[in-house]
């Protein structure tokens, strides 16, 4: 186990470097940086720019130096915590983003065990009672789940949690709670507002989820053993529980790795849509503006979520099935 | 083969045993009695790899629904000048934010050819609204096979040919009327030839990439295909909506909207594309190790025509399955940019376009049927997803 370990956590740092590499590209993609836009921009306006500033910024962060010293700077502040400077909003991008990590990772968390919690009684019963009627259903319900744009189920959730149960329109907590310190009441606040988030967002991965359990779970129930168990007489229940819907459940784990980049990409625009106090709209509006720190940041911060779920759900995967321990260990 | 009458080499002589008469059939033998096959088993068994498919995806109904509808989608998009009643930016000021109207076949109890009733409207002083009620006493029949409004098919012929119109001096909002009065069939309807061409674009980009790719990577081997596999490792880890939302907010704002168009397929396709070069890799690490392959190489063939005749034709059937399970990622994805205003810009009408409009809650209230374009994304991702899911059982008919 210790071994594999090690393997999975030097496969993650090369991994993790190529993606600073990627984002750090597209944040020097457009022409220019945001200095001379924004000299540029302030001179037609007839006003001067404030030039001792944006020296002391350009040499703080390095914007002189060759792009390959930039990106060293950028990534050994990012280690250290520093996520450079939001001239959008003229202070560090720590600042900026406050509580916005946090709650992007509480909402994506949730999420994910939304979806294991409504995927999995949902993909059994699918399997256990093919082509029944209710098979058809939740099929198609999760066809159609699958089909949806997020965001416009999000407006349509907004709009009938408002008229049906009285929840203020977007946010993720009621508006007293906002810009506050912690505490039970706004704890609770975020969980009356988090569901709505997290049904949308939740939405396509559970179907897709649903699908693929249905699927292996099938696959399963037709080996041989499973016969042998039924014909000498064991309860259908046990026969189900003790080792087909453990072998069916395998897949279920590592498909963290592909539900994280899904859940993520998907909070991304609902939390737009239902103004959720996230990275997503952040990052919308620092694209817009061009302000590539604070993108950059946010795109590092997302893509750094996803690997380390994948690398959770591998070790996850490891404890569970002792054929790929061994497979690393070798 | 020659006729033998055993019996007749028989002792005529008595013998003191009696034996058993042996039956012998006088037909004539054909030892290849048994493999020759009924004329059905023959065509089954001789017929081609893309027959096969095409008998095997026939039994999936549900495929093959899709299938029609895809194809009826994209026909659409051929000849959305004459389909859609109104031009794509024919504004009618007099009716902003109409509901849609109903048609009718049934006035004063007969059955008439189809008609709408005209709406009256009224501005609603205390809610601040316009208000449109249907006339019972107008009654607008609609025209088809009429003239309408010009246009340029493809921007190149002129006509004025449309399927339906409205009734002279009447109007024809069957979808309602957007913040310009603007039909929102008609701009459905135009929206489709965006909407379904950003992905087929988007996947022969990814198509491309994938295979050149992902046959590097499976036919060379080794540390290149290390290197490649690692690499989609980390496209893959990446959540693709910021990412599409990174690289179009790159877009030049000075580009025009036909080149935003392109550059937004081509990012699309961009990142898509490793899934498709995982399959091909896959699969031509498989091929590879085959008799046929073998036997090839012994023949002499050099390794483009091992590729190039062996290879791909056994594996097309799957990338096209695959490719066609990738659309409507593609689809979403442009639908989900453009609602940000990251995607295509207003000239250029797509599906997303349009629901951009419908950003806030107050559309949801007031005006509904401004989310109208959902329905046709929704089925054309239904029908993609149905239509791929049968292509991959089809796609090894041998199976």
């Amino acid at each position: 186990m210790l071994g594999y370990l090690v393997h999975r956590v030097l496969i993650m740092v090369p991994t993790l470097i190529a993606i600073s590499i990627v984002i750090f590209t597209i944040i020097h993609l457009p022409p220019g940086d945001y200095f001379t836009t924004y000299i540029a921009e302030l001179q037609s306006q007839g006003e001067r720019a404030n030039l001792a500033k944006i020296a002391f910024l350009k040499a703080q962060y390095g914007f002189d130096l060759p792009l390959w010293e930039q990106y060293l700077y950028w990534v050994f502040g990012l280690l250290r915590g520093d996520m450079g400077y939001s001239f959008l909003y003229d202070m560090p991008v720590n600042r900026v983003v406050g509580d916005r990590l946090l709650l992007t990772f509480i909402v994506s968390f949730t999420t994910i065990i939304f979806t294991y919690v409504v995927a999995f009684p949902i993909g059994v019963y699918s399997a256990t009672h093919q082509y029944s009627i209710a098979d058809y259903g939740l099929t198609f319900v999760g066809f159609l789940g699958l089909a949806t744009p997020s965001f416009l189920l999000a407006l349509v959730l907004v709009y009938l949690a408002h008229v049906y149960f009285g929840i203020s329109v977007g946010g993720l907590m009621d508006p007293e709670y906002v810009d506050r310190p912690w505490t039970w009441g706004k704890a609770a606040s975020v969980l009356a507002h988090i569901w709505i988030p997290v049904m949308v967002i939740g939405t396509a991965g559970t179907a897709s989820m649903i699908r693929r359990l249905r699927a292996n779970l099938l696959d399963e129930l037709q080996k041989q053993y499973v016969v042998t168990a039924r014909a000498k007489g064991l309860h259908p229940m046990k026969v189900l529980f003790k080792y087909p819907l453990r072998m069916a459940l395998n897949p279920f784990v590592s498909d963290i790795g592909s539900l994280l980049p899904h859940v993520i990409s998907g909070a991304a625009i609902v939390s737009v849509v239902m103004a959720l106090p996230t990275t997503g709209p952040m990052l919308l509006e620092a694209l817009r503006s061009q302000d590539m720190f604070l993108a950059g940041s946010f795109l590092m911060f997302m893509a750094f979520l996803t690997v380390i779920g994948v690398f959770l759900s591998d070790l996850a995967l490891a404890a569970l099935d002792p054929r790929i321990r061994l497979q690393a260990g070798r | 083969m020659t006729d033998i009458d055993f019996s007749a080499a028989a002792p005529a002589h008595a013998e003191p045993r009696v034996k058993s008469p042996h039956y012998i059939s006088p037909a004539p033998f054909d030892p290849y009695s048994v493999d020759a096959m009924t004329p059905a088993q023959e065509r089954f068994y001789q017929a081609s790899q893309w027959r096969l498919m095409w008998w095997r995806l026939r039994r999936h109904r549900l495929a093959v629904i899709s299938g029609a509808l895809l194809l009826a989608l994209y026909v659409m998009t051929v000849f959305c000048e004459f389909l859609a009643p109104y031009g794509l930016d024919s504004r009618n000021t007099d009716f902003i934010y109409a509901p849609p109207q109903v048609m009718h076949v049934v006035h004063d109890g007969r059955l008439t050819a189809p008609f709408v009733y005209g709406y009256d409207y009224k501005l609603d002083m205390d809610h601040l609204r316009r208000v449109y009620t249907p006339n019972p006493g107008k009654v607008q029949p609609i025209r088809f096979f009429c003239r309408g409004d010009s246009y340029h098919w493809w921007g190149l012929v002129p006509g004025n040919l449309h399927l339906m119109c409205p009734a002279e001096g009447g109007q024809l909002f069957l979808l309602g009327t957007d913040r310009l009065g603007r039909d929102m069939l008609s701009r459905i309807v135009y929206g489709a030839r965006i909407s379904l061409t950003i992905g087929l674009i988007g996947v022969s980009v990814s198509f491309t990439l994938g295979i050149v790719i992902g046959g590097i990577a499976g036919y060379y081997g080794g540390w290149i295909d290390i290197l490649i596999q690692r690499g989609i490792e980390v496209i893959q880890s990446f959540p693709h909506l910021p990412l599409w939302m990174a690289l179009s907010a790159v877009l030049p704002v000075t580009w025009s909207p036909l080149l935003v168009y392109f550059g937004i397929t081509i990012i699309l396709g961009m990142i898509e594309w490793t899934h498709l070069a995982r399959a091909v890799r896959s699969k031509l690490l498989a091929l590879r190790e085959e008799d046929f392959c073998t036997a090839a190489v012994l023949m002499g063939a050099t390794p483009a025509r091992v590729i190039g005749r062996h290879l791909l034709p056994s594996f097309m059937s799957h990338l096209i399955a695959s490719a066609t399970l990738v659309i409507p990622g593609m689809i979403l994805g442009e639908t989900a940019l453009s609602f940000l205003g990251l995607g295509l810009r207003p000239p250029i009408t797509s599906w997303g376009v349009l629901l951009n409009q419908a950003q806030n809650i107050s559309v949801v209230a007031l005006y509904p049927w401004l989310m109208l374009p959902v329905v046709p994304v929704i089925l054309t991702v239904l029908a993609f997803n149905f239509f791929g899911d049968g292509l991959r059982d089809a796609a090894d008919p041998y199976h």
